[in-house]
């Protein structure tokens, strides 16, 4: 029986770890429903942003309040994971602070961690009261009510709690290590140096050993099973993006921002047109029908591509994006973050509809466009590029509202009316105003 | 205009068997807009005062397809620029120059992949290098300690990173630059692009152009300097709007340096 706890945090961990591989796994299913983009050019250049931009957090700190107090949680978290390794071989191992054998360099690590957590309580209290208290614009919008707000809040929620338990748990350690307690106390003095717990531990004083242990013991283990609950959690949280923002900025584009792709099946069509040889009633070569697209644009969260379906599963909601549109500024429907949220909501409908039809999507009447999207959001749009430039970790907004007003222009001939006459004006007389094209150099003689 | 400036075009040049230093792009609104051909001439007397040899398409020149494109008419977009390539390949253009950013993009950015590879500079790119080369002298004249704010075009500053060209000019006119919160990279549109210039905005509680002046005006300047025919439109109307045209002059940066050097 000895060997009980040892098998019972096995379990626990196989468990957390093999559900949170499941769910990666349909992440990763859920954003190849999206259609094909090649993002292997430049390489090196990948790299770097990555390295820049999510590792450095470059981005962030352009807003100093936020960036800064996100950095601390940010080293915070990746920090005190290293702590967790020491915690999973404890576990699995029954031992206590097996990485003591590091001597001093371990006393260091253990103030290092201690003094982050610390950090990190601090952070995290500000950000609930930037959410909850002070009424800052972009926590504001209609596309946070509701699970959002909650979300996000119970993230905050969730690192507290954790941060409480590590803290708690190392005081606890304290006092039995200086109360000589068995398993716990070494001969060769305190093991871990406690800058911040020192400060917990005589509230434990007047403890029994036994009850110091307890208290050890259940913190120790609701810190680790909270954390594995935690991990779980990311799938169904905008907090996905600690894992997704190194990937997502990786593959964003590298492009100049006012560089908008030119659609190939449209440059095959053109020059088919403009090709004083072709042949219009020509029987395709073979297999060219393949070549022409379903549709052009995007009415569905499948005609986006895996790196917008990516960016979708990316996005934390910051919303830095929306407090710099200026269509949302001026009080228009439009909010690029909302684009983002809705693509998320979407391509997550489309992969539990897969999942509850044996593997095959099955109708549900719905899509992107109209169900998800309306039409008054995506002609807002200036494509100023403010959204794409405010993301902290590479979100293209622009693009997805890009691809569906292609669908609404080219499959439905469902622009504006202004817009239409524009587009007419532009094909009878090359300009979009109802000029002709020969007094286009008129302004050379006039005065 | 004191007197009419020769504006050649490239089938003019062509004919004589030349080829121009570089190509002025006129762009639509150039070409049609009243307010926008001012800026047009004024660049075109700049470009004369430096002695650059120059031509424009003319009745040859449409629209780039910027606006089609932005629209979602990818059709539309890609017909226009497969019919100025054709052109400005057949005329061998290399360099081209235009003060649209707008068209600059589309030109820089989009026709590469369509065939048609140029160098683009936009028209404070080129006056900056034409002052650089000792070919344009400019002095502060009657913009000197003046008060000046500069809108950043989208389609010049974030989306191709062109932010010191303009202000290396009214640096040159040594005007007192004061810069709006919103500048640069978080420059704030003035509410044209996205082929909004053609259509009424969608619901909601301010327009564009109104926000952005309102900001431009807090500066407190004596000129909104700018450097996109669209984005003058909008700050124009927005000053009207806010009844201060009697105070507030919205000028291409082409027309400050013309008007400065009293062209």
């Amino acid at each position: 029986m000895q060997y009980l706890p040892n098998i019972l945090f096995v379990i626990a961990l196989a468990a957390g770890v093999g559900f949170f591989v499941l769910n990666i796994k349909k992440l990763i299913r859920n954003i190849k429903l999206g259609r094909d983009e090649d993002r292997n050019d430049n390489k090196p250049q990948r790299w770097k942003n990555m390295a820049k931009i999510a590792l450095g957090q470059y981005k962030m700190v352009r807003r100093p309040v936020s960036g800064i107090v996100h950095v601390l949680v940010y080293l915070g978290f990746v920090i005190i994971n290293l702590e967790v390794l020491e915690i999973i071989i404890d576990g699995i191992f029954g031992t206590h602070r097996i990485f003591s054998f590091l001597g001093g360099f371990y006393d260091f690590l253990i103030a290092v961690f201690e003094i982050f957590a610390l950090l990190v309580l601090v952070g995290v209290i500000i950000f609930w009261i930037r959410r909850n208290i002070l009424h800052i614009k972009r926590f504001l919008n209609r596309e946070m009510k509701g699970w959002p707000k909650l979300d996000a809040n119970l993230i905050l929620y969730f690192e507290v709690v954790l941060m409480v338990l590590f803290l708690t748990m190392n005081a606890a350690d304290l006092t039995l290590q200086t109360k000589g307690a068995a398993h716990y106390a070494s001969a060769s003095g305190i093991i871990g140096s406690f800058p911040v717990s020192q400060f917990i531990a005589p509230l434990f004083e007047n403890l029994s050993i036994s009850t110091l242990i307890l208290i050890e013991r259940t913190s120790w283990w609701i810190h680790i099973l909270g954390i594995l609950v935690f991990l779980n959690y990311l799938y169904y949280s905008k907090h996905l993006h600690i894992l997704l923002a190194f990937p997502n900025t990786y593959f964003a584009r590298l492009k100049p921002q006012g560089q908008f792709d030119n659609l190939e099946a449209v440059t095959n069509e053109v020059k088919l047109m403009m090709d004083p040889d072709a042949d219009p009633y020509a029987m395709p070569e073979e297999g060219a029908e393949d070549e022409v697209p379903a549709k052009f644009g995007a009415s569905e969260a499948t005609d986006l591509s895996w790196v917008q379906l990516l960016n979708a599963y990316t996005c934390t909601e910051c919303g830095r994006c929306t407090s710099e549109c200026p269509a949302n500024q001026t009080g228009k429907k439009l909010s690029p973050r909302r684009i983002m949220m809705a693509t998320r909501d979407r391509i997550e409908d489309i992969g539990k509809n897969i999942d509850a039809n044996k593997g095959s999507f099955k109708e549900d009447g719905k899509q992107l466009l109209d169900d998800y999207i309306s039409r008054e959001e995506l002609w807002a749009c200036t494509t100023c590029n403010a959204c794409v430039e405010a993301c902290p970790v590479g979100i293209n907004p622009l693009s997805i509202i890009m691809d569906m007003r292609q669908y609404l222009v080219m499959e439905q001939s469902a622009a504006p009316t202004d817009l239409n006459n524009a587009m007419t004006n532009i094909e009878n007389n090359a300009a979009p105003w109802p000029f002709n094209q020969m007094d286009r150099a008129n302004w050379i003689n006039e005065n | 205009m004191a007197e009419a400036i020769k504006v050649p075009t490239m089938a003019e040049y062509m004919a004589q068997g030349k080829s121009p230093e570089v190509l002025f792009w006129v762009g639509c609104a150039g070409s049609f807009d009243d307010r926008a051909k001012k800026i047009t001439k004024a660049f075109v007397k700049l470009l004369a005062k430096a002695g650059v040899d120059f031509a424009v398409l003319g009745t040859e020149e449409s629209c780039t397809g910027d606006p089609a494109k932005r629209a979602g008419n990818e059709f539309l977009f890609q017909m226009q620029a497969v019919t100025n390539i054709e052109v400005l390949n057949g005329y061998e253009v290399k360099k081209i120059v235009t003060a649209c950013p707008h068209c600059f993009n589309t030109i820089a950015n989009e026709y590469p992949g369509l065939g048609g590879n140029y160098e683009v500079l936009h028209h404070t790119q080129f006056l900056k290098a034409l002052i650089e080369e000792g070919r344009l002298t400019v002095e502060g004249g009657k913009f000197k300690g003046k008060r000046i704010t500069f809108h950043d075009p989208c389609y010049l500053a974030r989306a191709n990173r062109i932010y010191e060209a303009p202000r290396d000019l009214l640096k040159k006119l040594e005007v007192e630059l004061i810069e709006m919160k919103r500048c640069k990279t978080k420059g704030f549109c003035c509410g044209a692009g996205g082929a909004q210039m053609f259509k009424e905005p969608e619901p909601g509680t301010k327009d564009v152009n109104i926000e952005r002046t309102e900001e431009a005006l807090e500066t407190k300047p004596e000129v909104i300097a700018a450097g996109c025919p669209f984005c003058n439109t909008m700050m124009t109307d927005g000053v009207k709007n806010k009844e201060q045209e009697n105070k507030v002059e919205v000028l291409d940066i082409a027309e400050m340096i013309a008007s400065a050097e009293d062209l």
